[in-house]
Formats: structure tokens, sequence, C-alpha cells
């Protein structure tokens, strides 16, 4: 039975003709469409009733297929089916481990691109085929088209990643009303946001990645507190763990593709049955002709696996630690994800957490169902006041600049919640500089060289000034998709330069995980480096100056004695900062300098003063 | 003849009143039009009609035009919360048939 809203007067929307609008869980391993229809949210089927799109798209002579049909020739033709492409979004072909796929992947600009029967094929292309589909199905079954979709990602996508699901999107003819986390997907989709107030952890466990987040609500407002998780942890390493046991069982040295294929396939058949039942068997054939079949109890199962799951309790403690939460503290545990049906991975949750965690919502539809009321809230379908409600989403690394000596400055700290803007001013080096490189750099480390850069701009025009002198604001913005824009603005002159940060290629999960524990086992030495690198800029910058000034206003204002004094005291600091290295020897040394030139400094100022005036009438002066 | 509000239904009509700001009630009526034929429409009301028919329930004043009435004499309307979604409801003894969905409906 339909819910009604109340609407303004002469507004009623005849019926079914709302605005459509979809939620998409783009899925590594599944895809799912859902939506709001006459106040109910439902997830649509495809005209055999099933739920789950496989991800899968091949490419044959006869045209493109999609799904079931596309997984189902995955052994006879696994260079042209092409599945889990989301791994590749916004991924270079460095940073995807080429073994591990059939494909012939290509080294496009940008991204890696696949070789396929139908030509060379971006990620962001098979993603589209992916999403029309999708979105075929929601119009055949909404019968009308659609004003938009609110597309599901990881968390921990990154801009580039961010980009080329928009960019697939597009591609498929859909309007994208707003990128969401999944996590935060599923926490809408519980129905979280109707609680009090609370702290909440989302363990979403699916075919090719893990996430988890932990969110707080407080006040009918939604935050998350933190996020992380393994890109490179799924069911799909399940169902490898499986194919290795049956490849040594059948002593194969090397399986061809199709042989892996199918035994992959057949593990992960096994794996979903043992998530009821204790034992299953496992039958194949292969490429010689020989059949042969095995048992495979649970217990042999959970054996082959444990270190999987174990493994996604590291990401686990970190986001409680990001949050400042005790396990024990958390007041809903929400499972998402095909893989959370498997008992182990329940059992290793609850046990973590003290608590039984909530398995209500099918744990496959969860995301989608939770896109879906957002994207009926953004194509606004809900009556004025209903759709107050607030996501916050945070951003998973810092983001900052690059300063001089190559430190870096952060300017929205890692975690922070988005859409966020933050601006922080900076300053001119030199004298009379007149451009500013701006450099934006994402990573939780004190130096440039350890961080990603993300992009590059210039800001140009800047009138010339003393040293110190310019005001430029740079104002860094994070929309509610997660993507970057960055902009400098000189106060005095007005003059302004803005950048989009499309980097042309991702910060893989492995790789933000592997920047978080460097940053938070480095943090000792990058505090020491970051002291060197400070005490060397400033000690440049005292030099220069020094440098400048004597020989400006050296020998109209010193006496030779005082000359010498000074000069003294700016060679032995330019000499200490030849030589490298030494931090506490830098800053004694430009103590010294500075107290050498404090008298001549104001010498100077005088000096100065006395020019600005000379050409001004007392009389002026005293009025 | 009467059309009546449950108490959750006017307690939600009410705050919505105060949230927009203005309105003299809440208007019903029936549209011809969606797969069974016909649907209702929930409207805040600014003004009276002269032809309006008024009832009170509640607290609520509820409007309705004469060619509506006879399709919703009886009715109640409710306001529930299914899942997660709320909205209205309509609980009315003339409805012989309704199209799937429960947007459109026939007597
Ligand atoms: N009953 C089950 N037991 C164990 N694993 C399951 C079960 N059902 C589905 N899965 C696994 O869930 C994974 C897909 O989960 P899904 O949430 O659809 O993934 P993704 O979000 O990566 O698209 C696959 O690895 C699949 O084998
Ligand atoms: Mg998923």
């Amino acid at each position: 039975m339909a819910l009604l809203q109340i609407a303004e007067p002469g507004m009623s929307a005849a019926p079914h003709q709302h605005r459509l609008a979809v939620g998409i869980d783009l899925g590594t391993t599944n895809s799912l469409v859902a939506t709001v229809a006459s106040g109910l949210t439902r997830v649509l089927p495809d005209d055999d009733g099933r739920m789950l799109l496989p991800s899968v798209v091949r490419y044959t002579d006869a045209g493109i297929v999609v799904g079931h049909a596309a997984q189902s020739a995955q052994t006879e033709d696994p260079c042209n089916t092409i599945v889990s492409v989301k791994r590749f979004m916004g991924r270079s072909l460095a940073d995807v481990d080429a073994s591990a796929t059939p494909y012939a992947l290509v080294d496009t600009p940008g991204m890696v691109s696949l070789d396929t029967r139908a030509g060379v094929r971006s990620p962001v292309e098979v993603s589209a085929e992916i999403l029309r589909t999708l979105r075929d199905r929601a119009e055949a079954s909404l019968g009308g088209d659609l004003v938009g979709a609110v597309i599901t990602v990881p968390a921990y996508f990154d801009d580039a990643q961010r980009q080329a699901t928009k960019d697939a999107a597009r591609l498929a003819g859909l309007n994208v009303l707003r990128l969401l986390n999944e996590p935060t997907a599923a926490a809408i989709a519980y129905g979280l946001d109707r609680a009090a107030h609370g702290t909440f952890a989302i363990y979403d466990l699916g075919g090719g990645t893990f996430d988890i987040s932990v969110l707080k609500l407080s006040q009918g407002m939604f935050e998350v507190l933190s996020t992380a998780g393994d890109a490179a942890l799924g069911g799909d390493d399940f169902d490898h763990r499986i194919a290795d046991w049956l490849r040594q069982q059948l002593a194969l040295a090397a399986p061809s593709a199709g042989e892996t294929r199918m035994m992959l396939a057949r593990a992960r058949s096994a794996k979903e049955a043992l998530s009821s039942a204790p034992v299953t068997k496992i039958a194949l054939t292969l490429d010689d002709g020989r059949s042969v079949s095995f048992d495979l109890s649970r217990e042999q199962f959970e054996l082959l696996t444990g270190d999987l799951v174990s493994r996604s309790m590291a990401p686990v403690r970190r986001a409680l630690r990001d949050a400042g939460v005790a396990a024990d503290e958390v007041d809903g545990v929400v499972m998402v994800g095909g893989s959370t049906r498997m008992p182990q991975v329940r059992a290793a949750v609850r046990k973590l957490f003290g608590q039984e965690p909530l398995t209500d919502l099918d744990p496959d539809q969860v995301v989608a169902i939770g896109a879906a009321i957002q994207a009926d809230v953004l194509a606004g379908n809900k009556p004025a006041g209903e759709e107050s409600w607030l996501l916050l989403d945070v951003c998973p690394l810092s983001l900052g600049l690059e300063t001089m000596g190559g430190l870096v400055e952060k300017v929205i700290p890692r975690n922070s919640t988005i859409p966020a803007a933050r601006a922080q001013e900076f300053t001119t080096y030199k004298d009379g500089q007149t451009a500013m490189a701006i450099h934006v750099v994402q990573g939780e480390r004190e130096l440039v060289s350890d961080c990603r850069s993300l992009a590059r701009f210039e800001l140009r025009g800047i009138p010339p000034m003393v040293a110190g002198a310019a005001r430029i604001r740079i104002t860094f913005q994070i929309d509610a998709d997660g993507l970057l824009s960055v902009s400098a603005r000189e106060q005095t002159s007005g003059v302004e330069s803005h950048i989009e940060v499309k980097p042309s290629y991702g910060l893989s999960d492995a790789q933000i995980a592997d920047m978080l524990i460097d940053a938070y086992g480095k943090a000792d030495s990058d505090m020491a480096a970051r002291m060197l690198r400070e005490a060397q800029v400033e000690a440049r910058r005292l030099v220069d100056a020094t440098e400048a000034a004597l020989a400006e206003d050296g020998h109209a204002l010193l006496t030779n004695d005082e000359f010498v004094a000074i000069q003294a005291a700016m060679y032995a600091l330019a000499e200490a900062l030849e030589a490298g290295d030494d931090s506490t020897k830098l800053k004694l040394l430009s103590e010294a300098l500075n107290a050498a030139t404090t008298e001549f400094a104001g010498l100077r100022m005088n000096a100065g003063i006395r020019r600005a005036l000379s050409g001004t009438r007392v009389s002026e002066l005293q009025s | 003849m009467t059309i009546t509000l449950s108490e959750a239904a006017a307690r939600h009509v009410q705050k919505s009143l105060v949230k927009r700001g203005q309105g003299v009630g809440l208007r019903l009526a029936v549209k011809t039009s969606g797969c069974s034929g016909l649907a209702y429409a929930i409207e805040f009301a600014d003004a009276l009609q002269p032809e309006d028919i008024q009832f009170a329930s509640h607290g609520v004043t509820l409007l309705v035009d004469p060619k509506s009435l006879p399709f919703l004499d009886g009715t109640e309307l409710d306001f529930v919360r299914e899942g997660l979604n709320e909205g209205f409801k309509f609980n009315n003894p003339n409805v012989k048939s309704a199209c799937g969905c429960g947007e459109s409906f026939g007597v």
C-alpha cells in the first residue's frame, strides 16, 4: 500500500509520476539497483526475478553480454569476459597486479585498459555497460526515465576512482545525484539515523573489498568518525584458497586458464554452500577428461582461510582507534556484503565487539537500499522538512600543500567530515616574488617526498612585494562526492588561480594503508626530519635577507667593525647550511645571526622611514 | 458524512503546518488518474473554497470538495511507519479494488 505525503496546494503528483530516482550499488562482484516507489524501498529484479547482477561484462562477436550470461562464459572465454573491473577503476597499469588476471592489459595514459575482442576498452567503459544494464532494468520496471541515481563507492575510493565512477555513470546515460560511501549507505538502510544517538560500526566484506566505518549519531545527525579497510581482501580470496587447495589435491602444476576459472567457480559455490552446510562436495572435469570430486568440510575451510578473517580485524582496530572509540562502546555492528554470511566472519566480529552483529537486512542489498533512500531524498520526492537529515562523510587521508623545504602543511586533516572547505594563508618567501607554485599532496607524513602528489598549479601576477608581505589565501574544498578543488587568491591584489584535482590515476587502498602504517611507525623520525628542514629553511631565509641588506645599506649604516661582525655570523651560518644536517647547530647559529643583526635592522627601519618621509612636508604630517 | 484523522495523522499534520508556517488545514481530494482509475491527493490548504465541505478531527480542519466527498465518506486518514518509510494511508471503506502499488484505486 502506498504511503502518501502532504503536497503544496495544487502540487499533488499524479500517481506513478513522482520523480524516478534509483540507488545503485556498483559492486566489484555484484551490482544492484533499488528505488523508493510509493513510499516503499525495494530492490528491482531482472526478468527472471534475480536481484543481483554479476558485475561481469563479456565482449562477443555478436555484441556485449552483461551479468549472469557473461558469468557463465567465464570458463570458456576468460580473456573477453571481464570480472571485478572495479579493481581497475582509476588505476594505472603500475597499480594493478597484471599477473593475477587473464586479461590483456594495456598501459594507457591515466588508467589501465583491457584489450578485448571488441577492441581496447577502459574500465570506465566496462563499468558503464553494467550501469546501463541496471538503468534499462530500472526504466523498464518503473516505466519512465530516471531523473538520476545515487551510486555507491567504497569509502576508501580516492579522487581518481570516484571520478572514474562518475564518468562511467555519465557514459551509461545516468545523471549522478551523488556518490555515496557504501558503509554510509548501509547505515541509512538500517535506519540508524532514526535512533536517538549511538556509535555504530559497519563491517562490509564483499567479493573484492573490505571496508570498516565507525559512525556516530547524535541529535539526528550522522557523522562518519573514521573509515579504514583493505581493498585486497574479500570473498574472492576465500575462493582462491579453496582453488589452491584443489590444485594441491590434484597435483596440477600449471592449470590452463579454463581450468583455473572452473576451479574458482566451483570454489565459490563450495564456499557459499559451507555458510549453511557443515560439508560440501566439489566435482571437477579437467582438460584431460579426468572427472574428480572432493569433500570439503567447514572446519577444513576455516583452517584454510583463518588468516583472511583475522586480516580484516587490523583495519577494524585502526578505525576504532581513529574514532577514539573502544570496541565495547559500539552500540551496534552492521554486517554488509555477501561474505558476511560466513559463520566464521560473524564469529570473529562477535568476538571483537563482544556483541551479536546486525544481520536483519540482506547483506547483499543493504547498500543499494540505502542508496535508493538517499536518491529519493535528493530527487526531491520527500516533502519539505523531511529531507533534513544530514550525512557527513570523511576524507580518508590528509590533504595539504608543499611548503618551503619540502615540508607538508596539512590543510584538511585526515578523517575531516566532508563536504569541507578550509583555508589557510601563506606568504611569499623572496622579495619581489610574483608567482607561487602550489603543490597539492595527500598523506600523513611530514615530508612531501613521502606523500602522494595530487596536483600542481601556479598563482601568477602577485604584485612584487618584500618577502612575507603578500597574503595568499589557499582554499581546499571537498565536495559531497569527495572530489577536491583548490584555489589560491592573493588578498591585496585579488589575483586568483584554481584547480580541480583530477589525478591521472588513483591511490590503491593498499597504498593508503601502507602510507598510514608508515606514518604511525615513522612519527618520531618524521618529526626530527621536519625540525631539520625547518631549521634549514629559516637559516637560508636569514642568510639571504642579511646578504641583501648588507649589500643595500651595509656600508651606509654600519661601521666597519659592525659590518665585519655581521658578515662573520652570516658566513658561519651559511657554512653550517652547506654542511647539512645538524638542526641544533643551525638553530644556534641562526640565533647568533639574528642577535648580530638586530641593531642593523633597527637602523634600516629608521632609514626607511626617513626615506619615505623625505618627500612629505611637515605641515601635512601635522594635520 | 464523515472523514476523520487518526491521532498519529493529526499530530503529524499539526507538526507539518507549524513547520510550514501557514495554512488553514488539510485538503483531501480524489482525482481521476492512475492505473485503477482514481487517486488520492493530500495538500496543505491556504484558503477555503466556497464549495468546500469542512470536517474537524483532533483539532485539524479537513477540507473536501463536493465531487470528492462520495469517494471519501467514512474514510480515516492514518499516518504510519512501514519499515524504513512513513506516510499517510487512507482507510477507505468505499474502495473495491486497488492497483498493485496502491497509488490508485477503484470504487
Ligand atoms: N552464502 C554465502 N556464503 C559465503 N559467501 C557468500 C555467500 N553469498 C555470497 N557470498 C560471497 O559474497 C561475495 C559477493 O559479495 P557482494 O557483497 O555482492 O560483493 P561486492 O560488494 O564486492 O560486489 C562473493 O565473494 C560471494 O561468493
Ligand atoms: Mg558491496
